[in-house]
Formats: structure tokens, sequence, C-alpha cells
């Protein structure tokens, strides 16, 4: 404590009652409740765990669970980089509705989104035979999964890339333009270098999220064994037939992914940092 | 306030208690005046337990004098039984399996042989497992044959995470196993089935909500109940009912959670509230919820809502639920045999 009182004179007090707040604020709310798939997986005999994190079935959901959201994130970058950008950079009625929009996916219940799905890419509803004519079946179909984390995934990208637009200002830009940059050139490489960063926080974002998706997905998903089977679905399935040993060794899998994520991530940021100071 | 009045009126009541010297009133002052149950149950009883709720209700404060409060739980059988292992406070519960009660005695919360505890196999209904079709049978639909030709769209849930779905994959393993003799041929045929389940809900109200809000599927597979349930639903000028000639037994078994009415001390009541399902008038209300009751006169009055169906039993093809559990639903057992690429 003293070694850091000498160090670092603040003007606000109160960096001991704070920094104790966070870490009791993580142990508490993240950590602990964590911690209890660590410590029931480490509890399993070796042979059962692997047994059970690498049955056929089981990998075949992680492969689904995986790519789907891979592809799924690799649409809201897109996505949600454009939408971004119209949101900050121009000035039109209705933008603060659209805005407002943006932040749907976050507040509704997953399930719900989900069911709607589910209804409108049925093969009852019209949505579901427009499409069905041009060949493209989303109901329980790996399709569908990606459709349904593209929405989950959006609002992750938008918000983590819109405060970074702000940001930039437009002299730039014309700095760029009068020193002679084509537009393109200015694009790549004045202004996305800046964004990249942000983009890329979003779409890890939207990536980690929808590799424990579970509500929005299960109802368009299909849920046929090899097929469309998703991780999540495996912990809930082996729940439901009391094998908590089972369910706690595909979780923690699920754990460590995210967690090799998101440590990723932190490393790119700092290299990007780093690249561009 | 309240204190003093409470006070006032426990004190009333041992005076009058004392200067009683009859038996009734010692009988009255040992119990409460209020008394609560929670039944954890399986999610298509929601309506029965409704009805026989309230029936009990007016049956135990006739008898007692007691006001009973029965509060309702519903979910997935499986996901139930869980929560009550993991502490969800359930007096009695009643779920879609034995094996999901069984978890429960596994984890010490009743005995182990607490199937023996009520007649038939503490199950007071049961039900049978049947087919819904679209209005005009369009595929032709009859038996279980039907179900594995070309073309024909199964619906039905998820094995793994349904007790309906493990009674219909039953009820079909056992078709093929009477009907050829043989285990091979049955797995074969439930192969075959599945090769016709565009998907897989994770319960039977979901599967339900696939095959007539999504209109997926030619053929619904689900409990007799959830059957009527439709057609009361959705019209009867959409969907049809078809009743295979064989089929299985459900048996949705009924338990008091020992550990639990001990510690509440609620055992009198949670048992008498189990016994009286089997009661005419209970089984009335079972009847009207189109669950077939045991009582034989009764099914016998009800007999247009319950059609002749040759049932089969899960002791008779497949030793008990644990055996049954293990040979077809565990990880490695038949249901993922079927899939295995």
């Amino acid at each position: 404590m003293r070694l850091f009182s000498k160090k670092q004179r603040r003007i606000l007090p109160g960096f001991g009652l704070s920094m104790g707040y966070t870490v009791f604020y993580l142990s508490a709310i993240v950590l602990v409740p964590l911690s209890t798939i660590v410590v029931s997986a480490f509890g399993i005999e070796p042979e059962r765990f692997i047994a059970a994190v690498s049955s056929p079935r089981v990998l075949a959901s992680y492969r689904l669970s995986l790519s789907s959201a891979c592809f799924a994130a690799l649409f809201d970058a897109g996505a949600g980089f454009l939408t971004a950008w119209t949101l900050t950079r121009y000035r039109f009625p209705g933008r603060r509705m659209l805005d407002a929009f943006v932040d749907l996916p976050f507040a509704l219940p997953t399930a719900v989104a989900g069911i709607c799905f589910a209804m409108l890419y049925s093969p009852a509803a019209l949505p579901g035979q427009v499409l069905a004519r041009f060949g493209i079946e989303l109901a329980n179909t790996p399709s569908g999964i990606v459709v349904a984390l593209i929405f989950i995934g959006f609002p992750f990208v938008v918000r983590t890339v819109q405060p970074v637009i702000a940001e930039l200002e437009t002299e730039i830009e014309e700095a760029a333009q009068s020193l002679g940059a084509t537009r393109w050139q200015t694009f790549r490489k004045i202004l996305f270098p800046h964004l990249f960063p942000a983009l890329l926080t979003g779409v890890t974002l939207a990536f980690a999220r929808s590799i424990g998706e579970y509500g929005s997905v299960i109802f368009i998903a299909g849920n046929l064994p090899f097929r469309t089977e998703i991780a999540p679905l495996m912990i809930m399935s082996k729940l439901d037939q009391f094998d908590y040993d089972g369910a706690s060794a595909v979780a923690f899998v699920l754990l460590l992914a995210s967690f090799a994520i998101l440590l990723l991530l932190n490393g790119v940021q700092r290299w990007q940092e780093k690249a561009y100071r | 306030m309240r204190y003093s009045f409470n006070t006032t009126v426990i004190i009333g009541g041992l005076l009058i208690a004392a200067l009683l010297s009859d038996t009734e009133a010692h009988a009255a002052l040992a119990v409460p005046a209020n008394v609560t149950l929670l039944n954890v149950s399986y999610d298509p009883t929601r309506e029965l337990y409704q009805s026989e709720n309230a029936s009990f209700a007016r049956y135990w404060k006739q008898k007692t004098g007691q006001t009973v409060t029965i509060n309702q739980s519903h979910g997935g059988s499986g996901k139930q039984a869980r929560a009550v292992i993991d502490g969800l406070d359930a007096d009695v519960v009643t779920l879609a399996l034995a094996y999901d009660i069984d978890a429960i005695a596994d984890s010490r919360l009743l005995p182990l042989n607490w199937q023996q505890r009520l007649p038939q196999n503490s199950t007071p209904y049961t039900s049978a497992i049947v087919f819904v079709v679209r209005k005009g049978n369009p595929k032709g639909i009859r038996s279980w044959d039907d179900l594995v030709k070309p073309g024909v769209s199964v619906i039905t849930p998820n094995p793994k995470t349904s007790g309906g779905a493990r009674w219909n994959y039953l009820a079909a393993w056992g078709y093929k196993q009477k009907q050829s003799g043989s285990a091979a041929q049955a797995k074969a045929f439930v192969k075959a089935l599945y090769r016709n389940v565009p998907v897989l809900d994770t319960g039977a109200r979901g599967s339900t909500l696939t095959f007539t809000q999504r209109g997926i599927g030619d053929v619904l597979v689900t409990w007799e109940n959830e059957a009527h349930l439709v057609i009361r639903e959705f019209g009867a000028d959409r969907f049809e009912i078809v009743a295979p000639a064989i089929s299985i037994l459900a048996e949705p078994p009924v338990a008091v959670v020992d550990k639990n009415v001990a510690r509440h001390g609620t055992r009198n009541v949670a048992e008498a509230y189990l016994s009286y399902l089997y009661s005419p008038e209970a089984q009335e209300i079972i009847a009207r919820n189109f669950y077939r009751p045991r009582n034989a006169a009764i099914l016998k009055k009800y007999a247009a809502s319950f059609p002749n169906i040759r049932l089969f039993t899960i002791a008779e093809l497949f030793g008990n639920w644990r055996q049954a559990q293990k040979a077809h639903f565990s990880d490695g057992s038949s249901f993922d045999q079927i899939y295995a690429p």
C-alpha cells in the first residue's frame, strides 16, 4: 500500500477502498461462480473428462458452435461497421430511433428472439416460403444458427466502433485528400488503421458471446445430433441426464475457449496500441 | 401490534383448548390452520393439477378444517428433478417418468423403494403415446410403420432432454420389438424413424409448437393428453388424433419427498394429497384432463376419449426405468448409436 501511495498522488482519494471493492466485486460476481466449474472439472477422473469432451458428438457440437460464431462475427464486422459509420457520420431524420434499435438485441430476452426467428423462417410463414423458393432453408439448419448469432453479436460491433468513429475528426480526411490521397487510400491508410482495434474488439466480443449463446439459437437450430447441436445444448442435455461431471467437463472447455479468445484480444490490442502510437 | 394480537389469539386458543377436554380440540391445536405444499411437476400437467388442487383443498378443509394451499412448479421433467436435487423445496414430485424420481432418490431425499409406496407403481394416472396429423390425414398415417416411410416428416422432441420424448422412443422401439421379436430390428426401425425427424426440440411443448405453429412435419408423436390439448387449442378443423393399434403405457409417477416434508412438518397432508389422486373424484378430474384414470369404472365412463390401444409397459419390455435409461439414453447408448455417422 505504502509503495503505491508514495508513487501515485491522486487528486481524489479512495484508491484502497475502490480497489478493494473491485477485487471483491470481481470475485463475488464473476470468479466464484466460474471457479465452481473449474473445481468440479478438476474433480473428474482424467479418463472420464477426456471421454466426455472428446466424444464425437461433443466434438461436432464444438465445431458447429465455433464455426457458426465465426461466420456470424465476420458478417457483423461488415454490417456493424457500416451501421456505426452511418449512425455517427451522417445526420438524418430518425437517426436516434435507429440508434436505439441497435441495442434491442441486448435488451430482448434471447428466447423471444429465437422464437421470432423460428416463426419467421418456418415453412408456414411467408419469409420462409420466399427463401425456400431460392433454395435457402434457414429453419433447423446451421445457416439458421448463424442468422440468430448475427442478431446477437450485431450491437457489440456497432457499440464498440461508434465512439471511435465519433472521435475521428473529419479534418484528417480533408488533410489526406489535400495531400493527394485517393478516397480509397484515405480509407485504407488513414481511417481504417484507427478504427481497426475497436472493430476487432467488437468482433471478438460478438464471437465470444456467440459461442455460449443458447436461448436464441435453440429454437431455430433443430438440435439434431452431429448436424445442428450447439455446444451449450450438449451441456444442457448432459445435465438433464444428471451427468453433472460430463456437463462441467464440456463447460470447462467452453470456458477455456472463451478465456483464450479474450486473452488473445488483449494481446492484439496491446500490439495495436504500440504499432499506432 | 400484530405480535400482541397473535399472542392474544394463541393464549386464547390455549385457554379454550385447556377448557375443552375432548380429543377433537387437541387435534385441531396440534395442526396449524394453514398449510402450504409445493408440487413440482412436469410440463403438460399444469391444467390437471390446477383442478386437482382446488378439489383436494375443498376435501381437506372439510375433513380437517385446515386450509391447504398447493403451489405448482412446472418444467421439463429432468430439469425439475435436478431442481429438487439442487434444493427446490418440493413436498411432492409428480414427474414424467420414474427415472427422474429415481435420481432424486439417489440423492437420498426419499427412499429407493419409493415406487412401492403407492398403488400401481405410484402412478394414479397413465397416458399413451399417440399421433397427431393434419386434417384429413394427407399422408395416410395409421400405424408406427407409416412413420418410417420415405417422405414422411415426424416431429418428436429430443430424448436426451425430454421425458415425453423418451416414452415416444421406447414406444416405437417396443412396437417393433414386439412385432419382430428382435432388438436389432427394433433398433433399425427407430434409426429409420429418426431419419425422418427434421428437428429435435428440447421439450414436448416445443415439439407441439413446431408442429402446430411453425407448420413443420406431417405427424406429431406425443402424449395422448397433449394430443387432446392440441385439438382443443388449435381446433379439430386443423388437426386430428390417430391412435396406433399398439403403444406404450406411459406411467408418470408421484412421490412424497421425505426429507422435505419432515422438515416442513407436512407429511400427513402431502401423503393425503397423493392418496387423494386415487379417489373417484380425483380420477374424474384426471379423465376430464385426458389422462387415463386407473379407476376402471371411470375409464369406462370416459371411454369416448380413450380409444382402445394395446398398451405394453416398461416392465414388460425394458425391465425398469434405470435399465431403459442405461440401454437407450445415456451417453453412448442406443440413441447415440442410431445417430452416429
